[in-house]
């Protein structure tokens, strides 16, 4: 216990989850406003909002909230709500599959722990700012509290805005649509990854693949946009390696 | 507790559970074990598919259908919002720009022309 709560405090104190917080803070605004509008929906479609606050704070899955709502509300069969929630979620086997060799230091609780907490723009920043798995204590005590400092700006400024949605349910009407400025953050971080020839290769076949597979259901289409993105910019590098501007190796 | 509400809590429940496995899948499991190296390096292109493969049906698609008319605010503020990032690109706050300036586009047209 002792040594969980010197773990935590040396992430704390290090200057890395101060440039944690700043990076997420960055896109907050969108994080926010998203999350207001989440909450304003799971309350408008008939959650009560105690049932609303529940959810917010144990599944903590904007995505998933979203597409399981109109099911609850339909009192759907519960493996088609769990297999939607689970579905909708699947993008994150990959991003677990990435984030694997960063994490496997830390005792099992951890990171489970880092698991709940990881989201879209978390992933993203920190495999933005960390290419490579440190090799040292030190890098990895960096890289934990980097994003400690991104996932819990993330949590906090999520939950905040996803409760005020709750209070405020029957003030905010959703046409309004500032959900939207969640799309927005997204793709502002999407141009800030977009680096290299294949990454905009990436971008653009998954962007056309998740249009064309839209009628899959269980949201199965960001999943096949994925893989089929990074499956064809992996036979293009195989392909012409040397080619001039395909080094996917920048930022 | 009535019997729905009880209902709803588990479904609730069930949710952060199933919710849970995808995010941990890959590092849940104490085992050794190595991705193929075309996997990592395969994985650089991951971060940037997934933010598209859920950006861009948010732009061009309504009730499942691709949008017929340009008269649509989510694709003025798209583009708009994307220029401000790569004028401003480098600069700091680029990422913030591209929500401001995305949402200064989108909420006029959307709420004063109703597209």
């Amino acid at each position: 216990m002792r040594r969980l709560y010197a773990n935590a405090q040396a992430w704390w104190r290090h200057p890395a989850f101060n440039h944690g917080v700043r990076d997420m803070a960055v896109v907050l605004p969108g994080v926010a406003a998203w999350g207001l509008m989440t909450g304003v929906a799971m309350v408008q479609s008939g959650l009560s909002p105690f049932q609303a606050v529940v959810m917010s704070l144990l599944v903590f899955a904007g995505s998933a909230q979203l597409a399981a709502m109109p099911l609850i509300a339909a009192a759907a069969p519960v493996w088609v709500i769990l297999a939607t929630s689970f579905c909708v979620n699947l993008r994150f086997v990959v991003f677990s599959a990435h984030m694997r060799p960063y994490l496997m230091h830390l005792p099992s609780r951890w990171r489970l722990g880092h698991g709940y907490l990881i989201g879209d723009f978390s992933y993203v920043l920190f495999t933005k700012n960390y290419h490579h798995p440190a090799v040292d204590e030190s890098g990895r005590r960096e890289q934990m509290a980097y994003l400690s400092g991104s996932t819990l700006c993330n949590w906090v400024g999520w939950q905040g805005s996803n409760l005020l949605g709750i209070a405020l349910a029957h003030a905010i009407p959703t046409h309004w649509g500032l959900g939207f400025a969640g799309i927005m953050a997204l793709l502002g971080v999407g141009c800030s990854l977009a680096s290299s020839h294949l990454r905009r290769v990436s971008a653009g076949v998954a962007g056309l693949a998740a249009v064309a597979a839209y009628a899959l259901p269980f949201k199965l289409n960001i999943v096949v946009a994925i893989v089929s993105a990074v499956a064809l910019c992996l036979i293009i590098e195989a392909t012409w390696p040397k080619a001039p501007g395909v080094s996917g190796r920048s930022t | 507790m009535s019997g729905t509400e009880f209902w709803t809590l588990g479904v609730i429940f069930g949710m952060a559970c199933v919710t849970l496995v995808p995010r941990c899948f890959f590092f849940m499991s104490s085992e050794p074990w190595h991705l193929p190296a075309w996997a990592q390096r395969g994985l650089q292109f991951a971060p940037i598919a997934a933010l598209a493969a859920v950006v861009m049906p948010e732009l061009v698609m309504a009730r499942g259908q691709l949008i017929s008319s340009l008269q649509d605010a989510r694709i003025y503020a798209a583009l708009f919002g994307a220029a401000y990032f790569f004028w401003r690109k480098g600069q700091g706050q680029a990422v913030l720009g591209t929500i401001v300036v995305g949402m200064l586009v989108y909420l006029p047209l959307h709420l004063v022309l109703g597209w």
